[in-house]
């Protein structure tokens, strides 16, 4: 036990004397959460509207009106030629073109109805389709509004289901409560399995582990010593974060600290199992990051932090659950932040996530050698 | 410059026989290209519904068939009390809850009104967004084709179009950025761990002191990077193009010699975090936490800068990958010519001059 404490010792000191290292552990949470984290949204808001209007009628001005005064669009030109508004849409001047062609007003009053052309710059499809939804929302509000009173529709007779609908937990769809759970699942992952691994290459590339593995310490004393810091680092460092984004955006955190505490603690053990084990088949620092690189890029893109996870392909979901543990904390950070999930609710995630920790550590120490 | 080559030659064969960066180096576009291309995507495609139907009749039940008819939801919980929604969701069961009043039926008919409650999960807020869309669209579509005959509804019809995108395919957003995410990792983080690593072995030493000059020992250490990254670059460029049919409407040409420019960019900005770090950590930190991960946020990859708060438009111009995302939008997606992206191109130009002169500035030939 004693030589454990002194391993202890030696590592808090070597971390905390490398001025460099002692200080990024503090400023990588501090980074994330007040530069990086604010700019994440995928709302839409603030469309580009080019408008041609070749029917100049009053019913065409009326749609027009209905636009301008939507919050979601700017109008930046209206003019009879489709060439200069294509133009200004390949510039990225214009998001959204509205194509009023000739006699829209015409046939509106003969046929009862009239197709009206929208383009939308789709390159980014997901919020060209957030951008189609509002746009047809607009059209539908002056369905309703406009025409039904110009054309004197018999109101009465028509039958209409209104949808009520409401967001819970996060009733603003504010991105930055959203994005902070999965930001800090990508900081403990960075410390978990980055740091710690880098640490042990370390002492592999510069040949100082030679020291280690002459001396009485025993397998277990040098991994519980690598690794322990490296646990408290990342825990202080989710810390730093939380209380970061809680004073200073004042992030809605509505379940219980501890639950996410225990959590956290579980999952780090997993990445450090797994880092541990990477770790064995590195020889240089530069291969262990390029490799763990991989695996976090993996990792996280596969959890659900900036794409919905039940949007992936079945089979890689299956992947995820067996390989994965982030997808069960990010699940569990964004449950207890933002809906106050207790533990029974999440007690599948929290198995998932022990299992994977039992199993990663595992293979890491029976890959793990002292002799070369 | 026998002697430069002969330098050259030995990097090569030093980055060569580390098999397992190459691999990495080969495989990192690759894994990149195909998770963004066959696993993750923006699109909602698995919507969970819980219903709590408190009419039951003829037609809650046939809005409840068209939802569940619609490919991307799946009616996956029957719910009965508040309490019910609310455990569902913080189990993560359903991401949105249907929930029809009492009489539903005859209320539309009587009153010619009736209500759905639609709750949503907004801790996803993307998702639940799209879902209020797509829920909205299936009733609405359901009324109109139960409008009765004989009633008169003057309406205008939205025809959209997607440009440039008409299947919504992801990957005219996630292959620009990917071609300019790998880009730096090889060329800064790997440069100027490089580089560091000699400095910490000391082995720099013993390139200063060689009849090499500053300037070689630097144009040697780089040179294979440039031929990795342009591997790279076709690499992606091929996968887009073969398994993901994006187009290739510009020139191959000048898109090549756009990304030779960025290279160069990326390298001299390798040359001079490696003039700042003094050992391998520090020039992968410095990397990593100052470049790799705000280019992956902050240039328009994965999030569009136009709805980031205003602060990020300023802070995303100091972003390389940012004005090169948008060169490769232009050339490959829209079929651009050089005069398009001639601002992006001087943009990357002048950086790279800056950075060059200022780790010429920067590069000590002794010791301190």
């Amino acid at each position: 036990m004693r030589q454990i404490l002194y391993l202890l010792q030696k590592e808090f000191i070597q971390i905390f004397r490398d001025k460099f290292l002692g200080k990024v552990i503090f400023i990588i949470p501090i980074v994330q959460i007040l530069l990086l984290a604010p700019a994440i949204t995928y709302e839409v808001k603030n469309l580009k509207l080019g408008i041609i209007d070749k029917d100049n009628s009053v019913t065409s001005r009326q749609l027009i009106n209905e636009f301008s005064s939507s919050p979601f669009y700017t109008i930046v030109t209206q003019t009879y030629s489709e060439n200069k508004v294509y133009e200004l849409l390949e510039n990225n001047k214009v998001d959204v073109i509205l194509n009023i062609s000739k006699g829209f007003s015409n046939e509106l009053t003969e046929s009862n109805s009239a197709d009206i052309q929208v383009v939308i710059n789709a390159i980014n499809g997901s919020a060209a389709q957030i951008a189609a939804g509002y746009t047809s929302g607009v059209i539908m509000n002056f369905n309703k509004h406009i025409l039904m009173k110009t054309f004197n529709v018999d109101m009465a007779r028509l039958e209409t289901i209104n949808i009520n609908h409401r967001f819970w937990y996060n009733s603003l769809l504010d991105y930055y409560d959203y994005m902070v759970p999965g930001i800090l699942v990508i900081l403990v992952t960075s410390i978990g399995l980055l740091l710690a691994g880098l640490n042990l290459v370390k002492e592999k590339e510069m040949g100082t582990i030679e020291q280690i593995n002459v001396s009485p310490i025993k397998k277990w004393q040098f991994i519980t010593a690598k690794l322990i810091p490296f646990l408290l680092i990342g825990i202080v460092d989710l810390a730093i974060g939380l209380i970061f984004s809680k004073f200073v955006f004042g992030i809605h955190f509505n379940g219980s600290v501890l639950l996410l505490l225990l959590h956290t603690i579980v999952y780090l053990f997993a990445v450090l199992g797994l880092g541990l084990f990477v770790s064995s088949f590195a020889s240089t620092q530069q291969q262990y990051l390029f490799s763990v690189f991989a695996i976090i890029m993996i990792y996280v893109l596969m959890s659900g932090i900036f794409t919905p996870f039940n949007s992936m392909p079945e089979w890689a979901k299956k992947v995820s659950y067996i390989i994965n543990p982030s997808c069960y904390y990010v699940k569990v950070s964004r449950a207890i932040m933002l809906k106050g999930s207790g533990f029974n609710d999440l007690a599948v995630e929290f198995y998932a996530m022990a299992g994977l920790a039992v199993f990663y550590f595992s293979i890491a120490i029976a890959r793990f050698s002292k002799t070369t | 410059m026998k002697r430069m080559m002969g330098f050259i030659m030995k990097e090569i064969l030093h980055i060569v026989r580390d098999y397992r960066t190459i691999i990495i180096v080969f495989a990192l576009p690759t894994i990149q290209i195909l998770l963004f291309g066959l696993v993750v995507s923006m699109d909602i495609k698995n919507i969970h519904v819980g219903v709590m139907d408190n009419s039951k009749d003829d037609v809650t039940r046939a809005i409840v068939q068209k939802i569940a008819a619609t490919e991307r939801f799946k009616i996956s919980e029957v719910l009965y009390s508040s309490e019910d929604i609310d455990r569902a969701f913080k189990e993560g069961n359903i991401n949105c809850a249907i929930i029809f009043e009492n009489n539903f039926a005859r209320k539309l008919k009587n009153e010619k009104k009736a209500e759905i409650g639609l709750i949503l999960d907004g801790s996803e807020p993307n998702t639940a967004n799209l879902t209020a869309n797509y829920t909205m669209s299936i009733v609405r579509k359901y009324q109109e084709e139960n409008i009765p005959i004989d009633l008169k509804i003057t309406q205008v019809k939205p025809q959209i179009l997607m440009h440039y995108n008409p299947q919504l395919k992801s990957a005219y957003m996630f292959v620009p950025g990917v071609i300019a995410l790998i880009l730096l990792m090889i060329c800064v983080l790997m440069t100027s761990v490089s580089i560091t690593r000699e400095k910490e072995f000391g082995s720099m030493e013993v390139l200063l002191v060689s009849p090499l000059r500053p300037i070689q020992i630097i144009l040697g250490k780089v040179a294979p990077y440039l031929f990795l990254s342009i591997i790279d670059v076709v690499i992606i460029l091929l996968m887009s193009y073969f398994i993901f049919d994006l187009p290739m409407k510009g020139s191959i040409v000048l898109l090549l010699l756009e990304s030779c420019l960025f290279i160069t960019l990326a390298l001299s900005l390798g040359i001079f975090i490696s003039t700042i770090a003094t050992n391998m950590q520090q020039a992968m930190f410095i990397s990593l936490i100052g470049l790799l991960m705000p280019s992956m946020i902050l240039s328009g990859f994965m999030i569009p800068i136009e709805n980031m708060p205003d602060i990020y438009h300023y802070i995303s111009l100091i972003m390389p990958s940012r004005w090169f995302i948008v060169i490769i939008k232009n050339i490959m997606i829209k079929g651009a010519g050089f005069w398009a992206v001639q601002v992006e191109t001087y943009v990357l130009l002048g950086m790279t001059i800056f950075f060059i002169a200022l780790s010429a500035k920067r590069f000590k030939i002794r010791l301190d």
